[in-house]
């Protein structure tokens, strides 16, 4: 058999059914292979970085490994970012790049770049397969690498003429994996869960900071049987939206920079933070030093090297979330924790939920308040859509005023923060759950990183909704301009743009524009039920800011909560 | 504070690039390095010193330990250790001074590998503090050209590093 073949069934027996990808001359034999082969769906992107991010959009949403090819050289380059977002935001993937035949490596021959190289990084892993008899057991372990422990990307460079080769493949034959430096913990330890049942039970004011962790884990349902069992009110970071039902009496919402008062204040008061699946990121923390200054830290991941990395942690227990939080439950219910034992904590949460609430502006003479656009949103999906984001301020809109009540339903660049990544992540997602609506939340700027991809939801009938909160500006690099550096607007106007509308025409899918506040509910229900692909090009508020906001490095007692 | 890093990785192409790649990402600064093959061909050892800054070794240690190619990691104590490195020295000697030299030389249980009319090749191992004060002890020979291994290190005891 071919190798080229070889890897295709080798990726079947790994359980995959789709792959993003883009030709190229150092790929063809690949893509030879494909086209024999049924079982694979193979999706075109328009750019290699739209193939990238649909696999990470794909992976973030079906909790499978996403799986993205590419030729070599500035094929492969093209996927450095999505590598880096992946690996940022622990995204299970595994990247194939063509490269030149093996006796062309190292000569700066045509579209050659040292793609493992480049890559090393942002990888968890990766390899340049020199042999062919080695590709059954590097795809099977690159798929365990990148799936299993804390996630994250692995790629597969592969030279041309590795994969012209005839070699022997028995698919019933599983290749013996060699990982020796390769054993992730997925047992908490007892006697530090037991430590940490101790130290929840004993604490008077409580907080759970959850995040991704919890998703990848798929620790939801454990999660919410700790927060209710201990009546602990839970905060979540952007990566963990939906890990808790956010509205939930016991949802605070998000945490740091763009979080909810409540969430933050909760924090700055708590004598103790149960966190589990995060990383105590500076968009969370603030100023370090004042992050939860009155508090013991409690906290569980996959990945030994996140504890004590920012913060000291008092209890650190490494393990998979879903293990760790379904045996400190056990713990918990030895204890016999009274539901009474911390009310004055609860009420102290409340009063700040009543009186510190996030703000939805109502439309102001006929402008749309881009937090009341989402909420319409929200309002119009009933809080069910997949929402993908781009980065910038309409992120922040999305991911405070769109609650979501499901793990693997709010999909963003959270690590890397990459502007682009929405909607071929919301193609990818679509590609994954063909049943849902998938709603791509967009900034302007954002949205022209990647728009090419527009021919690519088309080409496959995928009726991703892309809804631009359009301002015309850069609007989060405006709103810091704005606020710390004196309104010196440098290079963020982005007045000339494409007819939205008339854009998303022109490659087959729908186009529609809202000035007005009383149009948008229509629109949207219009756009959201239509079978294809739309664009919805939603004029805002040019200048409305992201608020409450924690300048980068403050704390707490720098919230700006709202417009001066 | 110096550590000395022992790690045991997957004797592969690309092992060192990554674990030196990853010390200059995470801000630590390597001071000597020595890699070679183990007793089993599958395996090198990786022997690091390195300079505690801001940020514990311990982090270091672990984002060590996240890449799939390293095994295991150990923050050898001076105490409990035995170090070594190898010197290679070339030293001026005339008539005058090659006396005192070879005096010098049995001192500190060297060897001459190399004579010329003027000048000396010594091969000398011990420890780090050993073969730096061997050197100070030369220098005001006029040094032509010296090189060391860095440092080796393993545990004492009958348990493996």
């Amino acid at each position: 058999m071919k190798a080229s073949r070889v890897i295709l069934e080798a990726l079947t027996r790994e359980g995959v059914d789709t792959i993003f990808g883009f030709p190229g001359g150092q790929v063809i034999p690949l893509y030879d292979a494909l086209y024999d082969l049924p079982g694979i769906t193979h999706i075109l992107a328009r750019h290699e970085q739209g193939a990238g991010h649909a696999a990470d959009g794909y992976a973030r949403a079906s909790g499978k490994v996403g799986v993205c090819l590419a030729t070599s050289g500035p094929g492969a380059t093209n996927l450095v970012t999505p590598i880096a977002n992946a690996y940022m935001d622990s995204v299970p993937m595994v990247a194939i790049t063509g490269q030149v035949s093996r006796h062309l490596i190292g000569l700066d021959s045509f579209q050659e770049a040292d793609i493992t190289g480049i890559t090393l990084p942002i990888v968890k892993h990766s390899y340049l397969v020199k042999k062919s008899a080695d590709l059954p057991r590097i795809i099977r372990e690159a798929f365990h690498i990148a799936g299993t422990g804390r996630p994250g990307p692995v790629l597969i460079d592969i030279p041309v003429d590795v994969t012209k080769e005839d070699m022997d493949f028995d698919p019933s034959e599983v290749p013996q994996m060699r990982l020796p430096g390769y054993k992730p913990t997925v047992q908490g330890h007892i006697r530090q869960i037991r430590e940490a049942a101790r130290v929840i039970a004993a604490a008077e004011r409580p907080v759970i900071y959850a995040g991704g962790g919890v998703v990848i884990s798929g620790a939801s349902d454990e999660l919410r049987d700790v927060a209710l069992y201990g009546h602990i009110p839970v905060a979540t970071t952007l990566t963990g939206k939906g890990c808790f039902p956010e509205d939930h009496d016991l949802s605070m919402g998000m945490v740091g920079m763009h979080g909810t008062p409540y969430a933050n204040y909760a924090l700055s008061q708590a004598d103790l933070v149960f966190a589990v699946g995060v990383r105590f990121d500076d968009r969370v923390t603030g100023k370090v030093d004042a992050f939860a200054p009155h508090a013991k830290f409690v906290h569980v991941d996959v990945d030994p090297a996140e504890i004590s990395k920012n913060v000291a942690i008092d209890v650190p227990i490494v393990g998979d979330a879903k293990h760790v939080l379904a045996a400190l439950l056990t713990e918990l219910k030895k204890l016999n924790l009274s539901p009474e034992r911390h009310l004055r904590w609860m009420g102290q949460v409340e009063g700040w939920k009543r009186d510190h609430p996030l703000v939805i502006r109502e439309p102001e003479n006929g402008e749309i308040m881009p937090e009341w656009a989402v909420n319409k949103i929200w309002e119009v999906t009933a809080g069910e859509a997949i929402i993908c984001t781009e980065v910038g301020q309409h992120q922040m809109w999305a991911a405070q005023h769109y609650l979501c009540r499901h793990p693997r339903q709010f999909i963003s660049s959270g690590g890397l923060g990459t502007m682009g990544f929405g909607f071929p992540a919301a193609i990818g997602a679509q590609v994954a759950k063909p049943g849902q609506l998938v709603i791509d939340i967009a900034g302007d700027g954002s949205f022209q990183m990647t728009l090419q991809e527009l021919a690519t939801a088309v080409q496959y009938g995928l009726p991703v909704k892309v809804c631009i909160m359009n301002n015309q500006w850069l609007g989060m690099v405006r709103q810091w301009q704005e606020l710390f550096w004196n309104s010196r607007y440098s290079q963020t106007c982005m007045e000339c743009q494409p007819d939205f509308v008339k854009l998303a025409e022109a490659y087959g899918a729908e186009g529609h524009r809202v000035s007005r506040p009383e149009d948008l509910e229509e629109v949207l229900r219009v756009a959201f039920a239509s079978p294809g692909p739309a664009v919805i090009d939603i004029r805002v508020k040019r200048e409305a800011n992201v608020y409450p906001m924690i300048p980068a490095g403050g704390t707490v007692h720098d919230m700006m909560e709202r417009e001066l | 504070m110096k550590h000395t890093l022992s790690v045991l990785v997957e004797n592969k192409p690309g092992v060192l690039t990554r674990v030196a790649g990853l010390f200059a990402r995470r801000g630590f600064n390597i001071d000597s390095l020595v890699v070679a093959q183990t007793e089993d061909p599958e395996l090198s050892r990786m022997t690091i010193t390195t300079e505690e800054q801001d940020q514990p070794v311990e982090q270091v240690a672990k984002q060590l330990h996240k890449l799939i190619n390293v095994i295991k990691i150990t923050d050898l104590e001076p105490g409990a250790s035995v170090e070594r490195e190898l010197l290679l020295i070339k030293v001026k000697a005339d008539a005058q001074t090659r006396g005192d030299i070879l005096q010098m030389v049995e001192i500190f249980g060297a060897r001459i590998v190399d004579v010329t009319s003027d000048v000396l090749l010594i091969d000398m191992t011990g420890t780090p503090d050993k073969v730096g004060a061997f050197i100070d002890l030369l220098a005001p020979f006029g040094i032509v050209e010296q090189m060391r291994t860095g440092r080796l290190a393993m545990s004492r005891g009958r348990k493996a590093t």
